[in-house]
């Protein structure tokens, strides 16, 4: 299983690692204020942040509402957030790939 | 590193949506050249992979914690002009859906973490590429070294839009100096998670990671006829 053998078979091995580091790594984050969040509050700007507009979302700061267990919440939410980016990912490169020039389009 | 809004003054955060359609257009364009098929699922597999990174924040100092950025690993992994399409992604997923990152300041947030890191890290990835030699170690150490480098390039960056547009009180060279300090911390993490993706990724794929493409270089002409009997 070193080896693997076609472009397919890696993308699904690649999304198996990444569906499993959002489900079941993630609950295990630090919690801490990330490096620009801490510097803010350090520097007495954290203030100015306004709320987020889509705040209420069900899937808002990575917890799945309406999941009481914590971590199977945000669990849960990372595998929807897996989800979508690859599918929008695929779908905008496959969009981008009609815009493929043919040999006479201008440059 | 996500910036909320509110953080950076209106017209700042307008002139980088402007700014971010029109550099998003641009790598499309450039994408679009010789866009190979199998690029199709790699760009969204690394757009999921790198969401899922980005929610694993590691400790750092004093209660701090950093997580990856990931725009020099997609630049490495399927190319800067891919990778800054998929970083993008990433970033409207967790505006719109995750409501992590605000949405005025979603063009700010798509440039210092996606296209800085894409295109400013590549290019000391592609400038290392030249001086060290074409085996698996040199190349992981290579997307290592880089890697960080882009994260301190977005702690630049960021003291940039702050000193242009901040609306905090604090003065441009405490943020700065602040900023770009914890993330000389945050990089090693950077640094540490590319190296060890890129690295098994050559292990287990090395025909499919862009920036060692010119180890294989001679293969590519007639790669898919040879493939497909082997």
């Amino acid at each position: 299983m070193k080896r693997l053998t076609n472009t397919s078979r890696f993308v699904i091995a690649g999304l198996v690692v990444a569906l499993a580091f959002a489900f079941f790594v993630s609950p295990y984050a630090s919690s801490s204020p990330d490096g620009l969040e801490k510097v803010s509050q350090q520097e007495g700007f954290d203030s100015t942040a306004r709320d987020h507009a889509l705040a209420d979302g069900p899937l808002a700061d990575y917890s799945a509402r309406g999941i009481d267990n914590e971590g199977l919440s945000t669990g849960l939410a990372g595998v929807a957030g897996v989800a979508l980016c690859f599918g929008l990912g695929a779908g905008l490169v496959l969009i981008v790939r009609r815009l493929r020039p043919t040999a006479a389009a201008p440059t | 590193m996500h910036i909320p809004d509110g953080f950076i003054d209106g017209p700042t955060s307008l002139a980088g949506g402007v700014a971010a359609v029109g550099l998003v257009a641009a790598s499309a364009r450039k994408a679009a050249e010789g866009l190979e098929d199998r690029r199709v699922p790699l760009a969204g597999l690394t757009a999921a992979f790198i969401f899922a990174m980005q929610m694993l924040n590691f400790p750092v100092a004093n209660g701090t914690s950093g997580h990856l950025l990931g725009g020099c690993l997609a630049a490495i992994l399927v190319g800067p002009w891919i990778g800054s399409l998929s970083m993008t992604v990433v970033f409207i997923v967790q505006a719109l859906v995750f409501a992590d990152g605000g949405l005025s300041a979603l063009g700010l947030n798509i440039i210092l973490m996606g296209f800085v890191p894409c295109f400013g890290g590549y290019a000391v990835f592609a400038l290392l590429r030249k001086i060290l030699p074409d085996t698996r170690q040199a190349v992981a150490g290579a997307s290592a070294v880089s890697a960080w480098t882009g994260v301190v390039m977005a702690a630049v960056v960021f003291t940039a839009y702050y000193a242009i547009g901040g609306t905090g009180d604090a003065s441009v060279t405490a943020v700065g100096g602040a900023v770009i300090g914890v993330h000389l911390l945050i990089g090693i993490g950077e640094a540490v998670i590319t190296g060890l993706t890129v690295s098994a990724v050559l292990a287990s794929r090395p025909d499919l990671v862009y920036g060692a493409a010119s180890m294989y270089e001679q293969q590519q002409p007639v790669a898919r006829p040879a493939q497909a009997v082997r």
